[in-house]
């Protein structure tokens, strides 16, 4: 006989997402996972966004995560339907974006036969989840289910994977709430060691050429992360850089900002890091795109790196202070004790490194030749960021060219309102992205500013969007090529365009009508206000071909295997100075 | 990477929970990240509360060393990591069987060496030996080389365990 509590595996799964606080899941059912559909059908606290493939659904999820701070949930069947599901879960892991994948599996006694669907997905994403679990009776189902929600939300975020036998998903056992669960093992570190945050203290308190170089830890630690760092940066009067995953930490609008540093960060940015004296790293993890050649990186600088893995403090870039610990946490114990020990920095100092910052600036390195006759991407990005920036916008990407275009021109006010794909780099992250963060979003503006190669990637998620009426909004900035291979082509490999040019490209207008969007089409600068008014005023998913400039290049650029203060500019561009050394590098 | 070329020789002890795939994930984050492994022992130390203990001999740089360790605590199935060549000074044993074959000067000659080290007879026939023999790492090594010349045909390692020294727990 059940005892009231006991339940089917399935509903327990849908009974725990629904404790969880889970409103959304993203999936695609099948063999494998029909117990589960047929217990999301006797509810309607959940709703299922039915995604076209299951890479969709991970970036979706990825979306809704990032745009809410939330974990994302994603459903999927065994076999090719975990397998699709890699791809989204590598991006998930690289970018520390908390999703919890439910995926399928063939019934107990059939694993290890190669039955039909069966793959060994545990071991397929063992090295692309923080943690995943092959659950062998509903008796651990409800553990599990809730330890995976603690999992991949504390400590550094990331995605797990529980992989559910399908004779699991019908068996009985009792349903235990997740007040009840408790992780054995995992207790990640959110308190820093407050004498390390005392001496950084005094570091960043006597520093001359200061910077603080903040990341997407800042963005996933929350909202009073931002707002901490806003209020310590400000009283220290010191300049501010970020990565890509940390844009929107710190508003771009403020006269400390310096934009982006990196590969294609500012000219600003990139030489305030290689000659400051003090680095104030919160929530980066000194990435290869970040650093450039290692043995330059900021030679001269006493580096203090926070973050909440303590394996990226030191993992490429050796630290004079390492604080483990949640952004948010140190922010507040680093504010206290400046406050306490009511710290001066050296204005004379200060006043001369601005001056400095400033004459970089003033070499306006995001700068390019504008054009009447044809539309420069960057221009495209800028009309969008005028006409847009009013508005509750959420912005994600796919990856390329126009990503970087959209990091250097769109800017951002608040976290949470910018998705790209920044580890991995996936193509095709941004339309299903763009869906995930519209389903959490309803009534926002959610572009993806797209390029021409990558959407086609995950074109078919328009049909998702079109299902649930989401009005996103895909910005393709057409070149025709892909373009940040083609200009690696051309400054790297003697301008040999090797099948970098994107040919049979389908009329992108037609084939969102076909879709059952709406497309429009822009080709001259004149008509480019308009017609973006008239996406933002389609109640609709638009796709706007944009047809740009074919051969602009990305800059300003730090060319592979070059230090932070050998940067490109666009108006020096025709003299790359990439090593043999620095081809090897990707 | 910095300048660091110094490579050290770490013995590492890892506290797990006894789950599946908890090896696989030891093991996975070493290939994965290019990290060496001399040696690896695992085995189930408590019944009760399930966990098991690995032992790793690594090689590497200090930043590659600590590199290793923090990888190795952010596993979630992970209790406790410790480094028994710096954290607490480790005591290491390694057991091995080795089987020689031969006859006459030969055999008598490898049992004389099997006394010096200690080695025990655990089986024989008219024309070999299998020896169990137990000590660190460098003097199985030297009694296999030993044994190379006397008619060696056959070694089985177990690798190395390791313990701190003093009253402490892990």
């Amino acid at each position: 006989m059940a005892t009231p509590q006991e339940m089917s595996g399935a509903e327990i799964v849908i009974k725990a997402l629904i404790d969880q606080g889970v409103d959304t899941i993203f999936g695609y059912p099948g063999g494998a996972v029909l117990p589960i559909y047929d217990a999301l059908f006797h509810q309607n606290k959940i709703k299922h966004v039915l995604v076209r493939h299951e890479q969709g659904a991970v970036h979706a999820a990825e979306g809704y995560a990032r745009s809410t701070g939330k974990p994302g949930v994603v459903l999927v069947t065994s076999g090719p339907g975990a397998t699709n599901a890699v791809t989204g879960l590598t991006d998930a892991l690289m970018d520390s974006i908390p999703i919890v994948c439910l995926t399928g599996q063939v019934a107990t006694h059939l694993i290890g036969t190669d039955a039909f669907q069966e793959c060994d997905t545990v071991g397929i994403t063992r090295p692309c989840t923080k943690h995943n679990w092959l659950v062998n009776s509903a008796k651990e189902l409800t553990r599990v289910m809730h330890e995976a929600f603690y999992v991949a939300t504390h400590g550094r975020p990331g995605p797990v994977v529980i992989d559910i036998p399908k004779d699991v998903q019908f068996q009985k056992a009792e349903y235990v709430g997740p007040q009840n669960v408790v992780h054995k093992t995992y207790r990640p570190k959110i308190k820093g060691d407050i004498e390390a945050i005392k001496k950084a203290v005094d570091l960043i308190a006597g520093a001359k050429k200061p910077i603080f170089y903040t990341g997407g830890g800042i963005i996933n630690s929350g909202p009073l992360a931002s707002q901490l760092l806003r209020d310590f940066v400000r009283m220290t009067g010191y300049p501010i850089t970020s990565t890509l995953m940390g844009l929107g930490a710190y508003p771009a609008s403020d006269k400390q900002w310096l934009g982006m540093l990196g590969m294609h960060g500012t000219y600003e940015a990139n030489n305030a890091m290689h000659d400051c004296d003090v680095m104030i790293n919160i929530g980066a993890r000194f990435d290869d795109r970040v650093t450039g050649r290692i043995d330059a990186f900021s030679p001269n600088s006493k580096k203090i790196h926070v973050d909440i893995d303590a394996s990226s403090i030191n993992k490429v870039v050796h630290v004079d202070v390492g604080i483990v610990g949640d952004a948010a946490h140190v922010l507040e114990d680093m504010i206290r004790i400046w406050k306490a020990k009511v710290a001066k920095p050296d204005k004379a100092a200060l006043a001369s490194w601005w001056a400095q910052i400033e004459a970089w600036r003033a070499r306006k390195s995001l700068g390019f030749k504008n054009s009447d006759d044809i539309i420069k991407p960057q221009h495209a990005v800028q009309r969008l960021y005028e006409l847009t920036k009013s508005r509750d916008t959420y912005i994600t990407t796919e990856v390329g060219q126009h990503q970087m275009w959209a990091a250097q021109h769109y800017h951002f006010e608040k976290p949470n309102h910018w998705m790209t794909s920044g580890g991995l780099g996936t193509m095709g992250y941004g339309l299903p992205a763009a869906v995930g963060v519209q389903i959490a979003h309803p009534d926002a503006l959610v572009i993806d500013i797209a390029g021409e190669a990558s959407v086609q990637m995950t074109m078919q998620e328009i049909s998702t969007a079109v299902q649930f009426m989401l009005p996103i909004k895909i910005f393709i900035l057409n070149n025709e090529y892909m373009g940040m291979v083609r200009q690696w082509q051309q400054l790297l490999h003697g301008g040999r365009y090797s099948h970098s040019y994107s040919d049979a490209l389908p009329d992108f207008v037609k084939l969102a009508e076909a879709y059952g969007a709406v497309g429009i089409r822009a080709e001259k600068p004149s008509e480019l206000d308009g017609k973006i008014m008239e996406m933002i005023n389609v109640k609709a998913p638009v796709i706007f071909d944009c047809r740009v400039d074919q051969l602009e290049n990305c800059f300003p650029m730090i060319p592979s295997g070059a230090a932070h203060n050998e940067m490109i500019l666009g108006d020096d561009a025709d003299a790359p100075t990439v090593t043999e050394a620095g081809k090897m590098l990707v | 990477m910095t300048k660091e070329t110094s490579i050290e020789r770490h013995t590492i002890a890892v506290l797990v929970d006894n789950e599946a795939g908890v090896l696989a994930r030891v093991i996975g984050l070493f290939s994965g990240r290019g990290y060496n492994i001399e040696s690896l022992t695992v085995a189930e130390v408590d019944q009760a509360e399930h966990t098991s203990r690995i032992t790793i001999v690594t090689v590497g740089t200090p930043m590659v060393i600590e590199q290793i360790k923090a990888q190795l605590e952010r596993l979630v199935p992970v209790h406790k990591v410790v480094d028994l060549s710096v954290d607490a000074p480790g005591i290491e044993r390694e057991m091995a069987m080795v089987k020689v074959a031969g006859t006459g000067e030969k055999r008598v000659e490898a049992l004389r060496l099997a006394d010096a080290f200690r080695a025990r007879v655990i089986d024989t026939t008219h024309t070999s030996f299998v020896f169990e023999v137990t000590g660190t790492p460098a003097k199985i090594d030297a009694f296999i080389g030993l044994m190379r010349p006397l008619g060696l045909v056959d070694v089985s390692r177990t690798g190395v365990v390791a313990i701190a020294r003093g009253p402490e727990a892990m």
